[in-house]
C-alpha cells in the first residue's frame, strides 16, 4: 500500500495524517443504535446533498461558489450530536453546507438557497455561502476566513451574560489558523474562559494550497497549547470518536471551564470550490486521493452498525435511498420556487426597527 | 411648567447615555480598551464599571478585530453591545467585523439574523499627536450600505445618539469627537430613544447661506454662524447627525432659500462627506437655483502633521469657514 513520507512536521498529526491508516470501522462505543443511526443518516444526507449540488454546479444551474464539504461529514454531524439546539449557538464558513444540515437545516432550504431563490434559508440573498438556520442556533455563515471565530466567541460571552448554560461552536479550516484574528479570539476566549468551541477541520488543504507549503508543522493544536485552550486532536473521519470529544468540551464550557480547541483530521473529497477534485488547478492529490476515500466516515459507520448488528445491508440501501429521494424532491422543488422579488435588494438593508 | 432638564457637558452626556442604558436595558453592555482606566476616553465613561459591574463594562486585550467580532456575535446571540474603540486610527483593525461582517448580515442573511451592534470611534486629534492619533475617515465608513452612522455635536445627541443607536436593531457606527467634549448645555432629562431616525436638524436658521456639517464640523460651522452675525451675513447652519444613511432634503431644502453651500468637513476632500453633500445638492436642485458655486472647508489632503504651526494649518478652523463665506457670498456684493 502506498504511504506519504510522514515528514516531521506530519508527525505531530499521528497515524492520521497517513491516508493509508483508519480504514477500519469505528469503534461504536456506548451510544444506543438509534443515536448511531441517526448520526448516519445526517452524514449520508450531508453526502447526498453536495453530490446533488455538484450535479447542479456541473449543469449551471447553480452559479454561486459551492463549496463542498463530502468527505468530511463526521465532523459536522459529530460535533452536532453534542448540541442542545437553540440554545447553543454554532457559526460556519465557506464550507458549511454539512454544519447546516448537521444542525438540523431544512434541506429544501439549503437547496433553494443555493440556485438564489426566495424559499431559501437566507430568502435567497445569500447563496451557498451565506447559510442561517436560527431555530437550530446556527446563526450564519460566512466565507471571509476566521470571520465567525470572533463571533462564536462573543455569541459564548453573551452565553455567560445570560446565565443560560450555551455553548456556541465557531466551525472552520486549518487555513483560518493562519489569520491574526484566530489567536485573538482564543487569548480573548481562554483570558474570560468564555464557553465556546474552536472547531478546527484540518482538511490539510487551504484552498490549493497544502499545510507542509502554509505552516511549519502539519497540526494545528499547538496554537491551543500556545494560548492554554484545553484541546483534543481527533480523527475527524470517525463520527463516534468526534462526537465524544464535542460532549467533553461542551461540558467544559458549561461547567464554567472555558474553551476548546477541536482539531479534527480530515479530508475534503471534492476540490476547494466546484464539482471537480482539484487535479485541475496544480493540486497533486492523485496519490492521496483514492486512500482518503478508503477512510470514508460514512462507511466506516456502516460497516460498524451492520457488525454490531444494529443494522441490516437491506437497513444501510434504505437509508441511503431515503436521502437520495430527500434531495431529489429538494432540488426539484428549488428549480420551481420563484427568485426574490426586485425591491429585495434594497428591502433587507435595515430593519428600521427600534427596541 | 418647566421640562426637567440636566446641565451637562458633551463628554458627561455621552456618559449619561451609557448610563442610562445600562440601567434600563439588561442586555447592553460595552466591552473595549481602556474601560477600567480613568483617561483613555476622556470624562466619557467615568467609573461606569464601578456603577454598573466588570461583567458589564469589559476592559480587553489588546484585539480590536476579536473584541468587535465578538460583539457582533454576542449581538446576533440577544445582547445589545456597545464596542468602544478609543481612536479611530485602532478601530480600523476591525474592519471586516464592522464592513464586511455586522454590515452585512441583515442582507445577506435576508434578515435571519439582526445585529444590534454600537460601534463607537473617538475621533482623537490635535496636540502634535500626529499621522496615526488623527483620523476620522467617517466618510469610507458611511460608504457602506447597512452601516449606519452617527456623529453627534450637540450635547443632547451625544446622549441620545449613543441611546438610540443601541436601541437599534441595525448595526451603528458612533463617532464622537474630543474636541467636542467640553461644549455645554441644558437638555432635557429623559433621551429621546429615536434620536437616530430624525435626520439632519437646522440648528441656526438663516437667509444668505447654507452652512452643513457633522459632529465637529457643525460645531464650527455654528461658531462661524455666529462670527458672520456680526458681520451682516445670515447663515443657516444644518447638522447632519446622521451621515449614512444620508437624508439630504432639508439641506436641499435650505440651499433652495438661501441660493448659496459651504460644506464644512473634520475629514480630507477626496470622495469625502462634503463633496458628497456637494453633489447631492447640484444634482437635486435646479440649474440656477444657486447664486454661488458651492464651497468645501475639509481637511488637507495630507497626514495630520505633529509640527506645532504646521498643524494649526491644517484643521478646518472657525475663520476658515467664515473665509469661504465671504468667499461665497462675494466681498462687496450687498446681501438681501
Amino acid at each position: 500500500m502506498q504511504s506519504i513520507e510522514l515528514t516531521s512536521a506530519a508527525r505531530a498529526l499521528g497515524l492520521l495524517a497517513d491516508p493509508a491508516q483508519g480504514h477500519a470501522p469505528v469503534a461504536l462505543g456506548s451510544r444506543p443504535p438509534e443515536a448511531l443511526v441517526a448520526m448516519l443518516r445526517s452524514m449520508m444526507l450531508i453526502r447526498a446533498a453536495e453530490n446533488g449540488i455538484a450535479e447542479l454546479v456541473r449543469t449551471g444551474e447553480a452559479r454561486c461558489p459551492c463549496h463542498l464539504a463530502a468527505g468530511q461529514e463526521a465532523c459536522a454531524v459529530g460535533v452536532a450530536a453534542a448540541l442542545d439546539t437553540p440554545r447553543d449557538k454554532s457559526f460556519g464558513a465557506h464550507r458549511s453546507h454539512g454544519h447546516y444540515l448537521a444542525v438540523g437545516g431544512d434541506l429544501d432550504a439549503l437547496l433553494a438557497e443555493v440556485l438564489g431563490k426566495e424559499t431559501g434559508c437566507s430568502h435567497g440573498m445569500g447563496g451557498s455561502m451565506h447559510l442561517v438556520s436560527p431555530e437550530h442556533g446556527l446563526l450564519g455563515t460566512v466565507p471571509i476566513v476566521g470571520a465567525t471565530i470572533p463571533i462564536a466567541t462573543g455569541a459564548a460571552l453573551a452565553a455567560r451574560l445570560d446565565g443560560s448554560g450555551g455553548v456556541s461552536v465557531s466551525f472552520f479550516g486549518d487555513g483560518a489558523t493562519e489569520e491574526g484574528v484566530f489567536h485573538e479570539s482564543m487569548n480573548l476566549a481562554a483570558t474570560m474562559a468564555l464557553p465556546v468551541l474552536f472547531v478546527c477541520e484540518n482538511n490539510l488543504f487551504s484552498s490549493h494550497l497544502h499545510i507542509s507549503l502554509r505552516q511549519p508543522d502539519w497540526s494545528t493544536a499547538r496554537y491551543a497549547e500556545a494560548h492554554k485552550v484545553a484541546w483534543e486532536v481527533v480523527d475527524g473521519n470517525d463520527v463516534v470518536a468526534v462526537a465524544d470529544a464535542a460532549e467533553r468540551a461542551v461540558a467544559r464550557g458549561r461547567a464554567g471551564h472555558g474553551p476548546t480547541f477541536l482539531e479534527l483530521v480530515t479530508y475534503r473529497w471534492y476540490g476547494h470550490v466546484g464539482p471537480r477534485d482539484d487535479q485541475d488547478v496544480g493540486v497533486k492529490r492523485d496519490g492521496e486521493l483514492p486512500l482518503w476515500k478508503r477512510r470514508d466516515p460514512i462507511r466506516r459507520l456502516e460497516e460498524a452498525l451492520v457488525a454490531s448488528g444494529a443494522l441490516e445491508p437491506g437497513d444501510v440501501a434504505s437509508l441511503r435511498q431515503a436521502v437520495d429521494a430527500d434531495v431529489e424532491r429538494a432540488v426539484e422543488l428549488a428549480r420551481r420556487a420563484p427568485y426574490p422579488q426586485a425591491d429585495a435588494t434594497a428591502k433587507y438593508l435595515y430593519t428600521g426597527g427600534t427596541r | 411648567m418647566k421640562e426637567e432638564t440636566l446641565s451637562l457637558s458633551y463628554g458627561t452626556a455621552v456618559r449619561e447615555g451609557f448610563a442610562y442604558l445600562l440601567r434600563e436595558h439588561p442586555e447592553v453592555f460595552v466591552i473595549g480598551q481602556g474601560l477600567w482606566s480613568p483617561w483613555y476616553v476622556g470624562n466619557s465613561m467615568t467609573e461606569l464599571d464601578r456603577e454598573f459591574g466588570r461583567e458589564r463594562v469589559i476592559d480587553t486585550p489588546v484585539s480590536e478585530l476579536a473584541c468587535t467580532g465578538a460583539a457582533l456575535g454576542a449581538a446576533l446571540a440577544g445582547r445589545r453591545p456597545i464596542v468602544v474603540h478609543p481612536r479611530v486610527d485602532f478601530m480600523l483593525l476591525a474592519v471586516d467585523q464592522i464592513v464586511t461582517q455586522a454590515a452585512k448580515w441583515s442582507s445577506m442573511f435576508g434578515r435571519a439574523g439582526a445585529a444590534p451592534v454600537v460601534f463607537r470611534g473617538i475621533v482623537n486629534r490635535g496636540g502634535e499627536q500626529g499621522a496615526q492619533h488623527s483620523q476620522s475617515l467617517h466618510s469610507w465608513f458611511a460608504h457602506v450600505p447597512g452601516l449606519r452612522v452617527v456623529m453627534p455635536a450637540s450635547v443632547a445627541d451625544a446622549r441620545d445618539l449613543l441611546v438610540s443607536a443601541t436601541l437599534c436593531d441595525d448595526p451603528v457606527l458612533y463617532i464622537d469627537d474630543r474636541w467636542l467634549y467640553e461644549r455645554e448645555a441644558d437638555i432635557p432629562a429623559i433621551p429621546d430613544v429615536d434620536a437616530i431616525h430624525r435626520g439632519p436638524r437646522i440648528v441656526r436658521a438663516g437667509t444668505d447661506v447654507t452652512l452643513v456639517g457633522a459632529g465637529y464640523a457643525s460645531y464650527l460651522a455654528e461658531q462661524a454662524a455666529d462670527e458672520l452675525a456680526a458681520l451682516g451675513i445670515s447663515a443657516e447652519v444644518v447638522d447632519l447627525r446622521t451621515i449614512n444613511p444620508l437624508e439630504m432634503d432639508v439641506v436641499v431644502a435650505s440651499v433652495e432659500r438661501t441660493g448659496r453651500l459651504v460644506a464644512v468637513d473634520g475629514d480630507w476632500t477626496v470622495c469625502g462627506l462634503a463633496g458628497e453633500i456637494v453633489a447631492a445638492v447640484v444634482e437635486r436642485l435646479p440649474l440656477g437655483a444657486m447664486v454661488a458655486k458651492p464651497r468645501r472647508v475639509t481637511l488637507q489632503d495630507a497626514p495630520a502633521p505633529t509640527s506645532r504651526p504646521l498643524e494649526a494649518r491644517y484643521y478646518p478652523t472657525v475663520e476658515k469657514v467664515v473665509a469661504a463665506v465671504r468667499a461665497s457670498v462675494g466681498l462687496g456684493v450687498a446681501l438681501a
